[in-house]
């Protein structure tokens, strides 16, 4: 399902004295099947773009396209339920909002939300919960004796359960110990392949935004400040420092070695392996200082 | 010329309906003046022992000494005012409607005449660098000044120990960069102890020794550099290696050698220099 902003501001509180501008004149494409990243610091406005991937926030001036729904600013748009439906949203510290007795009434509740009966959701209540790589044994269990990384994983497994064409993802490693975190971002990866979803990832983490996908959206004081692949994205990290965020480690690196010897490689390098080669071949072939 | 601050001896915990042990037999001393970081997968029982340290949960079996008083229920108090604890979630440990007043609490409760309250506040909040927002509500600060907040919090109070417990990984890259420049700082001004428990080696990376826990029991025990020459060991436990050792190991993959197995990235951009005029 593709989706795309065009033009989109959104303003806080409109037409009182707090009125805010949070977002201005956001337009990003997102074909199906992408796996986009959405980098930026805390306020600007990354939240506020995410709210409206599902229609939680409506534009206050531009167009917002979900599949074949268009959500415009200044009219009554109705019916956002099936797209809230087909655009799943895991927000950061999803546990937080696990509310039921069991793990299984907290997994069927979205479903059931959506009009899927209680014998179907069940079966998608296993199935979730085997992708995110928990037993079924969990099933009658409360969620509030759970492990903070098995609640993570519930609450992830609630949003899998409604089957949504797009996955919106908030921070989802946020708190996590290393191995956490590598597992839950390798699952949504192996998901967005084999069902071949569009993810949204909204992250603090070059690393993975460099790792995972396809396309990065850079937003700074409420604008989009730069769009492109991780390799263009990356190639100019002079920018990056200049908007006070990180560059991966081994673009910091790279840096680090190219300021000590005063020259410049060939190109920016994404994985350690490539930078270590190269600058192999530059001491074999002898640096010129 | 290393004097134990605390010491734990045999030390088992297990808590109420869970069958097995959080803490096994667990044996150390920590040394007056240093920064320890303890470190561990989620449920190594890392935290439990922050816990048993200030007395929040009691030993099931072995010995606690903190500031040369054995741990029980009649040094508790006494132990408590020596540690100051910053815990993770920063929206969870505000109780002030302002940053003075947040800070300010400890000391009330402590009955701190309100002359030198006023200036311990201020001292305190100089310390972490948040004296300009003596009066801003809490909604007003970032993940890392919350966090700077609870930190002066506690130095008001003069604690020997202070132990944070993953007090940095609900914050983004900066906020985390904050927090570790403030601790850093006070590990250099005065002999504060800090404890630090975590699962980001970059952060065990800057300690003076680390504690590897696995499954309740003490795993290993080192410096930054005999720690991180557990290398792939490391990912086994749930851990994760630091970039630059990372970067250290592909060198040598290409042939290049270098001296230590712990290199910051500085160190290894010299020691790169270095083989380079050798060669």
């Amino acid at each position: 399902m593709d989706i795309s902003l065009s033009h989109v501001d959104y303003r806080y509180q409109a037409n009182t004295p707090f009125e805010r501008l949070a977002i201005q004149d956001v337009s990003i494409d997102i074909p199906s099947g992408t796996y986009l990243a959405i980098i930026g610091h805390t306020g600007s406005g990354k939240s506020t773009v995410l709210q409206h991937l599902n229609a939680l926030l409506v534009p206050s001036e531009g167009t917002v396209a979900i599949g074949d729904k268009e959500i415009k600013a200044h009219q009554k748009n109705k019916d956002l339920r099936k797209v809230r439906q087909r655009v799943g949203i895991v927000f950061q510290f999803p546990e937080h909002q696990l509310f039921e007795e069991t793990v299984e009434k907290d997994i069927i509740f979205g479903p059931m939300n959506f009009g899927v009966t209680e014998a179907d959701a069940k079966k998608r209540a296993r199935v979730a919960l085997k992708q995110v790589g928990l037993a079924e044994e969990i099933l009658e269990k409360s969620p509030f004796d759970l492990s903070g990384g098995q609640m993570r994983r519930v609450a992830i497994a609630g949003v899998l359960a409604m089957e949504p064409d797009v996955i919106v993802l908030d921070e989802p490693t946020a708190g996590l110990d290393p191995r956490g975190r590598k597992e839950i971002m390798d699952m949504f990866y192996q998901l967005h392949q084999e069902r071949q979803l569009s993810t949204i990832l909204v992250t603090h983490s070059m690393e993975d935004a460099a790792r995972y996908a396809d396309q990065i959206v850079i937003m700074q004081h409420g604008k989009v400040a730069k769009k492109g692949t991780p390799e263009e994205i990356f190639s100019s990290p002079g920018e990056l420092v200049q908007m006070g965020l990180d560059v991966p480690e081994v673009v910091r690196f790279q840096l680090k070695l190219e300021e000590k010897w005063g020259m410049n490689f060939e190109q920016i390098y994404l994985s350690i392996e490539q930078l270590s080669s190269a600058f192999a071949n530059k001491l074999k072939r002898g640096v010129r200082l | 010329m290393k004097t134990p601050i605390v010491s734990l001896k045999g030390v088992t915990f297990q808590y109420d309906g869970q069958e097995r042990n959080a803490l096994n037999h667990v044996s150390f001393d920590i040394y007056d003046g240093e920064w320890l970081a303890i470190v561990g997968h989620n449920g190594s029982g890392k935290s439990t022992m922050a816990k048993l340290l200030n007395g929040l949960q009691f030993p099931k079996d072995g010995e606690i000494t903190v500031c040369g008083m054995k741990l029980q229920e009649e040094t508790i108090w006494d132990i408590r005012s020596k540690i100051g604890m910053v815990f993770q979630n920063p929206d969870n440990q505000f109780v002030g409607t302002t940053v003075q007043d947040d800070v300010a609490f400890g000391l009330e409760n402590m009955g701190i005449p309100r002359l030198e309250m006023v200036q311990r506040v201020e001292d305190s909040l100089k310390k972490v660098k948040m004296e300009q927002f003596l009066h801003q509500e809490p909604h007003h600060l970032s993940g890392g000044q919350k966090q700077r907040v609870a930190i002066a919090s506690v130095l008001a109070l003069r604690p020997a120990i202070i132990i944070l417990d993953e007090a940095t990984s609900m914050l983004d890259p900066r906020g985390r960069e904050e927090v570790l420049e403030t601790v850093r700082t006070l590990k250099d001004e005065k002999s504060l102890t800090v404890i630090s428990i975590t699962h980001d080696l970059e952060e065990a990376a800057k300690a003076d020794r680390i504690i590897v826990m696995n499954k309740g029991e003490v795993f290993r025990e080192g410096t930054p550099d005999e720690i991180f020459s557990m290398d792939e060991q490391l990912v086994q436990l749930g851990l994760d290696i630091p970039f630059s050792v990372k970067m250290a190991k592909a060198f040598r993959a290409e042939g290049i050698q270098l001296s230590k197995h712990y290199l910051s990235e500085e160190e290894l951009v010299t020691e790169l220099w270095t083989y380079r005029s050798r060669m």
